[in-house]
């Protein structure tokens, strides 16, 4: 494990390595799901899979936004963005994600009026500072973002700004780990909970996933020590055979959430009947559109959408790795075609995305440039 | 994106109370507060930050447990370039202009 006296309580995690030792059944073979794509980016970055014991797998979840948007969304939004007097405003993240005509930047480098936000309100500001132009923010992220994009637009509202709307392609984690449990082809024993998303929806929005589906789960930090203590009490719960959710990230996450981001999420935005998830499919109630006040500021509404459906590259092979059946490794593209430098697929563009973060640490240890990062476009 | 940043209060606009002035590694920005409507910060008071908006109160500790993380993960110089970008309370014409459709 590299950096290990850097780390809070490094004790915490020599007791910890030996505790998932002692608790691990050699007979049996784990499978933990970190479903967000921070904590996949901390377990490779830190090489936690090099001290868990080879029957404990860690599956990559959907929890990195810019890789579960399918192809055909960021059509759509360039698409709309060459209208005439209309600007593409967008996190930095979404900069070099490839539409099937190329990504944002390429788009802006051929002439498209495309800007980097840091947030949704510099987006606004945008707008008002454009009053000639119209600016397009194309929102993405869970639970994290989601909130502030709320609040933007509660605000567009009450300034009576006109000239802005939301391409909204804000996803919630929930049905997204519904769908993984329904899916037949994911055998998962056991999750690790998002940290940041937690501390919006609090742990409630989790009981289910102990209650009726018998799978314990464990909201945890990001730091090793918190990853391999959420790891313990998961494997606690599963030798007692018990199902409960905890909340290891006690220290920052309050288990009824942030109630007032929760309430200018449904102030301004409505449940999808069904939104496409890259390597998922298509998934119930699983996407935030913008309800129906806010008509004005819904770019889908303001402008005409095509509605692109893309089916990715055929080599690539995006989907089985979004499930977790194939490993990064095992794309016939990945380290050749897909690079960093170079994505085919989004899982390759953020360093949330579990091929970049395989690329950076796992792949590049074999080439001898295992520190080297991917830094966020 | 899914990884906050953590920030210190340091000064609230009395004009516009839904901003408020946060110091991040040194780099002091206005981010919005409306988001903690509920149990608004104080000065001196410390938050996790995520795209411009202030989501969660922490104690001092967990901000500098947060910073060391983001370190860690080599996100430190990303966060702090998300921060500076945040253009809250500034002058509007900092906006970009060259490159018109």
């Amino acid at each position: 494990m590299r950096f290990v006296d850097e780390f809070r309580d490094p004790e915490l995690i020599t007791r910890a390595s030996e505790e998932i030792r002692r608790l691990a059944d050699p007979h049996r073979h784990y499978r933990i799901m970190e479903v967000c794509g921070g904590h996949t980016h901390a377990i490779h970055r830190f090489g936690l899979t090099d001290v868990l014991p080879p029957n404990i797998e860690l599956i990559h979840g959907p929890g990195c936004p810019v890789c579960v948007l399918p192809m055909g969304r960021i059509d759509d939004g360039l698409a709309l963005a060459k209208e005439p007097g209309v600007i593409f405003a967008a996190f930095g993240d979404m900069m070099r994600v490839p539409g099937t005509h190329g990504s944002p930047l390429e788009h802006k480098a051929r002439g498209m009026d495309v800007r980097i936000v840091y947030s949704p309100s510099d987006a606004l500001k945008l707008a008002r500072a454009n009053p000639e132009k119209h600016v397009m923010f194309f929102a993405i992220g869970f639970e994290t973002t989601a909130p502030s994009t709320a609040l933007t637009l509660m605000r567009a509202e009450s300034e009576g700004i006109r000239n802005f709307s939301v391409f909204c392609n804000h996803v919630t984690i929930i049905p997204a780990i519904r769908a993984i449990l329904d899916s037949p082809d994911m055998r998962i024993d056991a999750f690790i909970g998002p940290g940041h998303v937690s501390t919006v929806i609090g742990c409630r929005p989790y009981e289910w996933i102990a209650r009726d589906e018998g799978k314990p789960i464990v909201v945890s930090g990001f730091e090793p020590a918190d990853l391999l203590q959420s790891i313990v009490m998961l494997l606690r719960q599963l030798s007692e055979g018990t199902a409960r959710v905890e909340n290891q990230y006690r220290r920052v996450v309050p288990w009824e959430g942030n109630r007032a981001a929760l309430a200018a999420m449904a102030q301004t935005f409505t449940l999808r009947p069904y939104f496409e998830w890259r390597g998922l499919g298509f998934i119930s109630q699983s996407a935030l559109g913008i309800a129906d006040r806010y008509a004005a500021w819904d770019a889908e509404r303001v402008f005409q959408v095509q509605g692109v459906r893309v089916t990715d590259p055929k080599a690539a092979q995006c989907g089985e790795v979004l499930k977790g059946v194939l490993k990064p490794v095992q794309c016939k593209l990945f380290g050749k075609e897909c690079t960093p430098e170079r994505p085919v697929g989004a899982l390759m563009v953020s360093s949330e995305g579990s091929c970049a973060a395989y690329y950076n640490y796992e792949h590049r240890k074999g080439t001898g440039q295992a520190s080297r990062v991917a830094t966020p476009a | 994106m899914c990884l906050a940043i953590p920030g210190k209060i340091v000064e609230l606009s009395p004009d516009l109370p839904h901003l408020a002035l946060v110091d991040v590694a040194g780099v002091r920005r206005k981010v919005d507060l409306g988001l903690l409507q509920d149990d608004p910060p104080a000065v001196g008071e410390w938050v996790l930050i995520h795209v411009g908006f202030a989501m969660s109160k922490i104690g001092e500790a967990e901000a500098a447990d947060q910073m060391r993380t983001l370190k860690l993960l080599g996100e430190d110089a990303a966060a702090i370039e998300e921060v500076r970008g945040y253009g809250f309370g500034q002058p509007e014409p900092t906006e970009p202009q060259a490159d018109g459709a």
